[in-house]
């Protein structure tokens, strides 16, 4: 049951179909288009993932059918696999979003974009870089159709391909905030007489910082 | 005797709350920057969540995204359909809770990246955060500048801190003159060319050398800006004088004795770096990109790779071997956080002054703040842009990143000063070109690109 710090399912040990999309330099504009954001909390964003591949016309939502993901079988994926720099550029967590609310529970890439990584963490989405060595070419990438993931031990297995499999690195509080579901506000709100003393101290070094200058738009 | 350090370091350890087993470190956020794109997200979120703001003072909340760059526009006037609800829940809850409000027609208001300097909120020394990938352009300061997602911004409005790792740390020393022609856009764009748009991952670079001293705020922001297209983390440039005589008086600005201080605030000699790039900058000549990332850069005078993929030939309709130079164009746009300061528009305006843009291209123009239009308009560079063509817009993001609403047709070719030539970032289908406020100009008058030099007359 989710709790006031428990903000998300609990990431557990699982077998996942996986869609490749070998490209590198991915970005977020691609994963979603900047015109599929809306406003409102809660918006399900996954019709919006690739809209502009996906789509023909992005307005009609006329598919286009050369995309993967509009093959037969898509919405069962739960890895999508990428090249190096996947999720570069802009820092929309609706990328995220839209992947998360299409079903991708695990983005697995040669290397990724600093602040989508951590988007992904936010968001109960398991980054994985592949290591250089493993399924070396963008078609043994692709070639598999299934992994088992298994965060608690850090392990990523190819079910086509078992001897590639590999141990994947994950920060503790990374896996922690995955594993359990807590909410990172909560976690640092532990810390919180620690940034109260560091800001008091501050303020008598920095008083100008404190001193209340504001700015309240008068057109 | 103490360890030498970088200025990273110094900036970082300075505002190191707790330091956790992991690694991590918690880090005090002096200053978090909200615009009306994911802002009200942020703040709806907190206030369903029952939190509250750490600091009211120290939030402000900037209408720039999707504001509408039509002159006369009306305050909740957006440019994508449906954006007058950002914007109305942005104010709206900016005003609910207290944080200072930099509203759609106020006279501060600009590109968060572009106004935080022009009003102190950016300043040395001081650690900010913005949901928005340009946030390193702030790091010309010699501030601590990064750029996070939205529900880290959430994070930050509660805690007043972040939890995040210490990046490695990589210099990038620039020696030599500028060439001719050349701007602090062509340097980063043959960077991130030379060493590829993932280079700087987990990296935050400190830009340093002789043509760094040199150049004015501006160029460094246009410089530091980049640097999320380089893969970094952020970017950082030592204050000097003309930082401090920048910055000094602006309205957020610290005060005189601190600014003294900061002078001294500087990578210690023997600090060492994770990476160190040297470049000369003598023989970079102005860059355009061909393809479909920033790294698919090549100079003016060069042809499309051989190694170019075949999704970026696609897109762009360019083949391997065709040189860059001559290519035609239907549209040009300048502006935005990487090339919409006054000296940008300066640049352009030396360019079209006497001249017309060619019949076949849609140019528009859009300052980055309302004080980078006010200046402009003062110098009769408006009236340059317009009389050679140009429309001229009211301050915000604008054209450089496609949000529904007014842009250029599918399939349009378009010399840009912004920094993203993704697929569909200035619409679907168009093709965009990056390059400096000046090669858009000149190439807006021919017609195909081209450099200031090329044109006959």
């Amino acid at each position: 049951m989710l709790g006031v710090d428990i903000v998300a399912e609990p990431f557990v040990k699982f077998v996942g179909k996986a869609v490749a999309i070998v490209r590198d330099n991915i970005d977020t504009d691609q994963i979603i288009p900047s015109i599929e954001m809306r406003s409102q909390l809660g918006h399900n964003y996954a019709k919006s993932l690739f809209a502009g591949w996906r789509y023909s016309d992005i307005e009609k939502r006329s598919e286009n059918p050369d995309f993967v993901l509009n093959q037969s079988g898509m919405d069962q994926v739960r890895i999508l696999v990428s090249g190096h720099n996947f999720g570069c550029g802009s820092s929309r967590e609706h990328a995220v979003w839209a992947l998360r609310d299409y079903g991708i529970r695990v983005v697995m890439a040669r290397s990724f974009g600093i602040i989508f990584y951590e988007n992904c963490i936010n968001n109960n989405v398991l980054p994985i870089k592949i290591p250089n060595d493993r399924l070396q070419n963008d078609q043994e990438l692709a070639d598999v159709q299934k992994f088992e993931v298994d965060l608690q031990n850090q392990i990523v297995t190819p079910l086509s391909k078992i001897d590639q499999k590999w141990n994947f690195e994950i920060k503790a509080y990374h896996k922690k905030l995955l594993i359990e579901g807590v909410d990172p506000i909560a976690m640092t709100l532990k810390n919180i007489e620690q940034i109260r003393a560091f800001y008091d101290s501050d303020t008598r070094d920095r008083p100008w910082l404190y001193a209340g200058t504001r700015i309240r738009s008068n057109p | 005797m103490v360890t030498p350090s970088t200025l990273f370091t110094k900036l970082w350890d300075a505002h190191r709350i707790v330091r956790f087993s992991d690694g991590d470190d918690l880090i005090a956020v002096d200053r978090l920057l909200l615009h009306e794109r994911t802002g009200g997200v942020a703040l709806r979120s907190l206030l369903n969540k029952g939190h509250t703001v750490f600091d009211t003072n120290r939030v402000f909340a900037i209408m720039d995204h999707i504001v509408s760059f039509l002159p006369g526009r009306g305050e909740n006037e957006a440019r994508s359909p449906g954006g007058d609800l950002f914007i109305r829940e942005t104010r709206s809850l900016a005003k609910e809770l207290d944080i200072n409000l930099i509203d759609t027609n106020s006279r501060e208001q600009g590109i968060v990246h572009v106004i935080a300097p022009e009003l102190g909120i950016a300043a040395p020394s001081l650690s900010l955060v913005c949901p928005d990938s340009h946030t390193c352009s702030l790091g010309a300061l010699g501030a601590l500048a990064w750029g996070i997602g939205s529900s880290k911004a959430e994070h930050v409005l509660v805690t007043s801190a972040i939890r995040v790792q210490k990046p490695k740390q990589m210099l990038i020393r620039v020696t030599g003159k500028l060439c001719a022609g050349s701007s602090a856009k062509d340097i980063a764009l043959f960077l991130i060319a030379e060493y590829g748009a993932k280079a700087g991952q987990n990296f935050a670079v400190e830009y340093s050398g002789r043509l760094i001293d040199a150049m004015s705020i501006e160029e460094r922001l246009t410089l530091c800006n980049l640097a999320t297209e380089f893969g970094a983390f952020t970017a950082i440039i030592a204050p000097d004088q003309k930082t401090i005589a920048y910055i000094q008086d602006k309205p957020f600005a610290p005060n005189k004795d601190c600014l003294d201080e900061y002078q001294e605030l500087k990578t210690d000699d023997d600090a060492t770096f994770d990476k160190v790039i040297e470049v000369n900058a003598e023989k970079i000549i102005p860059h355009v990109s061909w393809g479909t990332s920033p790294e698919d850069s090549i100079p003016i005078d060069g042809s499309v790779p051989s190694n170019a993929s075949n999704e970026a030939l696609k897109y762009m309709d360019i083949r391997i071997g065709q040189p860059i130079r001559s290519l035609d164009i239907q549209g040009a746009f300048i502006g935005s956080c990487t090339n919409g300061r006054l000296s940008d528009l300066q640049s352009a305006a030396k360019i079209l002054k006497g001249r017309r843009v060619a019949r076949s291209v849609k140019a528009v123009c859009v300052p980055g703040s309302q004080k980078v239009k006010r200046d402009a308009e003062a110098l009769g560079i408006d009236q340059i842009f317009k009389s050679s063509g140009f429309e001229w817009g009211a301050p915000g993001c604008a054209m450089c990143f496609y949000a529904g609403g007014d842009t250029f047709p599918p399939f349009t070719r378009v010399v840009s000063s912004t920094n993203r030539n993704f697929e569909g970032r200035q619409g679907p289908k168009v093709r965009t070109h990056l390059a400096s406020p000046a090669i858009v100009a000149s190439s807006a008058i021919a017609g195909r690109i081209c450099s200031p030099d090329d044109l006959q007359c």
